[in-house]
């Protein structure tokens, strides 16, 4: 019998589990990799086959080729709750992660011990994807993205109301809204379509197939229009969503005197917003808060957590203030997200 | 509290100019007094409170949460208000925050106020405890006194004129009369009391300005002309009162920079406003004597060394002393004459200098021309680094606040021109944000057909039209070598005509030189950059 733990390693690469020669979200390819969801911090093509929820197979295809003719590799597609047996005796169980369309937490079993890496998650409700689900285990592998206790995400139907108080108070502008196009940007939609805006959104180009990949998911955007296609007056008085990257660039020029917005959990910090020239910060963030980071370590209840990536240091501190056992992992390639 | 919150964090994010205005007008016609006089206060100028430091709340902090989390936070923010705000809820840890309603501005200044050293450890968390994030972070900045949301004092003042629609210059001649919460301000322009009475207050008076010659002609009868000093313009005011006296000096846009420059503040001992130039003496740069043997002044870069001094040492005070070169008067021995003719204002002048001490000041030469032909002569033979150009005053106009047609004319000298070549360039702000508007230029250090190299002599974000702007950001954006955050290094093929007023030795630059005020004065996309100037050019053009 070998020590306990073995079988999983953290290399800089990812999280190796050995006994099946598999990776959970590994950064280079390989020969099998586990993928909790499709950003591109935790997804890459090239791997020899691939291991993830159907959704996420399908932003994969969508992104970087998986599974598409003979140099996508491999797909092999798990649903929510269902196991499936690796080689070497590990069981691997996807469980919704709430974090986008796709996302899920990768409980591995292997000789009667229980590992979850999470991936990237929140706690919070979202109409694009199911909830977050508790699941015990002796390792618990988390990510930080906002791993200081001065990120408390508000609720996200306060962030709609302003952004809708703004619109309707510019007749003549558009607002344009910054948000990451895979995630963000479809939870924006749809949570603005629940708060009753049933106007048609304009989407940057780069938006479009998300969103229709979305749509063919079952999750429903309402009347999306490209700003290519629309004359500029056409805009005024109209939300436009685009990838943060577009907010300053001249893109925005086709815009109606645009409102910059920017939905991202950094912008809870006024410099942060400022620097990106943010005229209205929207919080709304897609990962879990500092509260919901400790709150799930302690109903998780696990002997020891892992932390991948985001401001470890903190979350550090807080494991040892309340005697709880955590390591930070040193991988590599995991940058905040443009979140 | 919660108006006055809403009101800092939509300035916060507000680029434009005009919409900060309407923001801060609107809050100030709907707020009741004293909330919207503190307010205006908090803006402006800032309110002082002893007790609360920034590292009253790094303590306050610290007893709350552990250090470790507080220390990770506050680095990541950048800064301690902001750090706090955020940070209360989590730092109460479970404990149940005070239910009492939120303070107003009013009641939350006289509890900063009222606080010492030893109470504000648990009355600034009371109130904090009463506020929302965004309560809290106004409240924390408001008793820390540095706002820092790109509101200039200025900027208050006008927003508060267009609040009552009154002439920003009488709130500026009121404004230094008063102290917060401004309830005579409020009183007059509100609700149309009598204006303040500010008779014997060393107040700030609006300056008189001038507008750019340009292609305008005078009539010599009709004006006088005098040197424009390469100083600060400055307000020098003494008026008597119970203590003896009180004498300030004001900055063009009337900031006190009285502690700046002590050593006027003595010179002037007789109720005076008087508005003049602040020179630094220095025989190093500026020459002993200019035209009509005035000299003594340094260049505008000695004077440099002593702006924005809290503080200044005796050395300082000794190696560059101050005086003020005077143009003109708006109060003589307690007598208001901003109504007479210039030139009899500048005889009641030039009778009440002897009165002055010469050490302190002196008086522009007026410059006698026959014509204005005569005059272009004069002024393109000076050679003074001291001299910026010249002042045409029409003789019979009264001292008005402002810029009024046809009363004074700035003409100042002909810029310098030098061919640099494009290196850098970064993107703007404001409305310029989407374009790469700034550019740093260089000359080369030798021969560019032997090797030589561009050095950055200078940078400017000025002197072309809309349409040049969208041809140069075509220009960068095509011609992106490089990348280092926001800057991109361009191929080096675009020469540019820079103008600028002067040139002087700089060790902040490695080419030695530093420019002032350059700006594009025409884009050469004509020219090969080997024909574009070397550092020694630039050097020559040094005036000494
Ligand atoms: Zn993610
Ligand atoms: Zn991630």
């Amino acid at each position: 019998m070998s020590a306990p733990f073995s079988w999983i390693r953290s290399e800089p690469w990812g999280i190796h589990v050995v006994p099946a020669d598999a990776w959970v979200d590994p950064g280079k390819a390989v020969a099998r990799a586990l993928v909790t969801h499709g950003h591109a911090d935790h997804a890459r093509g090239g791997h020899g086959a691939t291991v993830a929820t159907p959704e996420t197979l399908a932003i994969m295809k969508l992104r970087y080729q998986t599974g598409d003719g003979p140099s996508g590799g491999e797909t092999t597609p798990v649903q929510y709750g269902e196991t499936i047996r690796l080689p070497g005796g590990v069981d691997a169980t996807y469980i919704p992660a709430g974090h986008v369309l796709g996302s899920a937490q990768i409980l591995l079993e292997h000789a009667g011990e229980r590992v979850i890496c999470t991936g990237d998650y929140k706690r919070r409700a979202d109409p694009t994807c199911p909830a977050f689900e508790v699941t015990p285990c002796d390792i618990f592998i988390t990510e930080a993205t906002f791993g200081l206790p001065l990120f408390t995400h508000p609720p996200i139907e306060g962030e709609m109301a302003k952004l809708l108080e703004r619109l309707a108070a510019y007749p003549d502008r558009c607002v344009l809204v910054g948000a990451y196009a895979l995630g963000k940007a479809q939870r924006v939609i749809a949570e603005l379509r629940a708060a009753g805006h049933h106007q048609p959104i304009y989407l940057h180009g780069a938006m479009e197939k998300m969103c229709r990949l979305y749509e063919e998911h079952g999750v429903e955007l309402g009347e999306l229009r490209l700003v290519a296609d629309t004359p500029k007056d056409d805009m005024r008085g109209h939300i436009v969503i685009a990838p943060p990257s577009a907010l300053n660039d001249r893109w925005s020029r086709r815009l109606p005197d645009p409102i910059t917005a920017f939905a991202s959990g950094w912008m809870r910090v006024r410099q942060r917003a400022r620097q990106r020239n943010v005229e209205l910060p929207l919080v709304i963030s897609d990962h879990a808060d500092w509260n919901e980071l400790t709150r799930t370590i302690e109903e998780v209840d696990p002997q020891e957590t892992w932390i991948t990536h985001g401001r470890e240091e903190a979350l550090l501190r807080w494991n040892q203030l309340h005697q709880r056992r955590a390591r930070a992992l040193a991988l590599v390639g995991r940058e905040d997200e443009d979140e | 509290m919660e108006q006055f919150a809403a009101l800092l964090d939509a300035l916060v994010f507000t680029r434009s100019r005009n919409e900060k205005l309407r923001l801060i007008a609107e809050y100030l016609r709907a707020t009741p007094d004293p909330d919207r006089g503190w307010a205006l206060a908090a803006l402006t100028d800032g309110l002082d409170f002893p007790a609360v430091k920034s590292s009253t709340i790094r303590n306050i902090m610290k007893e709350r949460i552990d250090p470790v989390l507080w220390s990770l936070s506050r680095d990541f923010v950048g800064d301690t208000a902001e750090t706090a705000s955020l940070l209360w809820e989590t730092a109460q840890m479970g404990e149940n925050g005070d239910s009492a309603p939120p303070p107003s501005v009013s009641e939350t200044v006289a509890a900063l106020e009222a606080m010492n050293r030893k109470s504000v450890v648990t009355e600034l968390p009371a109130l904090l405890d009463r506020l929302d994030p965004s309560g809290r972070y106004a409240l924390l900045k408001l008793a820390t006194g540095a706002m820092r949301i790109g509101v200039s004092s200025r900027l208050g003042k006008v927003a508060f004129a267009q609040a009552f629609d009154v002439s920003v210059d009488e709130v500026e001649e009121y404004w230094h009369a008063l102290t917060p919460p401004f309830a005579e301000l409020f009183a007059w322009a509100a609700d149309g009391d009598a204006p303040p009475d500010i008779a014997n207050m060393p107040t700030f008076r609006p300056f008189m300005l001038a507008h750019p010659l340009e292609e305008t002609v005078v009539d010599m009868a009709d004006y006088a002309a005098e040197w424009k000093w390469d100083g600060i313009r400055v307000q020098l005011v003494h008026v008597a009162n119970d203590s003896g006296g009180e004498t300030r000096v004001y900055s063009r846009s009337g900031d006190d920079i009285s502690a700046t420059f002590p050593e006027m503040l003595d010179a002037l001992t007789i109720p005076a406003v008087l508005d003049g130039e602040l020179l630094v003496r220095g025989n190093v740069q500026g020459g002993e004597a200019g035209p009509d043997k005035q000299g003594g002044a340094a260049s505008f870069n000695a004077l440099q060394q002593r702006l924005g001094r809290k503080t200044v040492s005796k050395k300082m005070l000794a190696e560059s002393p101050a005086f003020v070169r005077l143009y003109d008067a708006m109060v003589i021995e307690g007598e208001d004459v901003r109504a007479l003719e210039w030139q009899d204002r500048r005889r009641r002048l030039e009778e009440f200098l002897p009165r002055l001490p010469a050490s302190h000041f002196d008086i522009s030469a007026i410059v006698e021309a026959e014509s204005f032909e005569a005059l272009a002569e004069i002024r393109e033979g000076t050679r003074d680094d001291a001299i910026e150009g010249l002042m045409l005053k029409r003789r019979d106009s009264p001292y008005i606040a402002g810029r009024k047609t046809g009363l004074w004319y700035k003409w100042k000298r002909d810029p310098l021109l030098i061919d640099c070549v494009l290196m850098y360039a970064q993107r703007g702000s404001g409305k310029r944000s989407s374009f790469f508007s700034d550019y740093t230029f260089g000359c080369w250090n030798g021969d560019p057909d032997m090797g030589a190299e561009l050095l950055p002599v200078g940078k400017a974000y000025s002197g072309f039209t809309d349409e040049e702007l969208k041809k140069l950001d075509k220009h960068v954006r095509s011609k992106t070598v490089n990348r280092f955050g926001p800057v991109r290094e361009t191929d080096k093929s675009l020469v540019f005509e820079v103008a600028f007023d002067s040139v002087h030795e700089s060790k902040r630059h490695k080419s030695g030189l530093a420019m002032r005020f350059p700006r594009i004065h025409r884009i050469r996309w004509d020219k090969p950059v080997h024909e574009a100037d070397r550092i020694e050019s630039l050097r020559s053009l040094i005036r000494d």
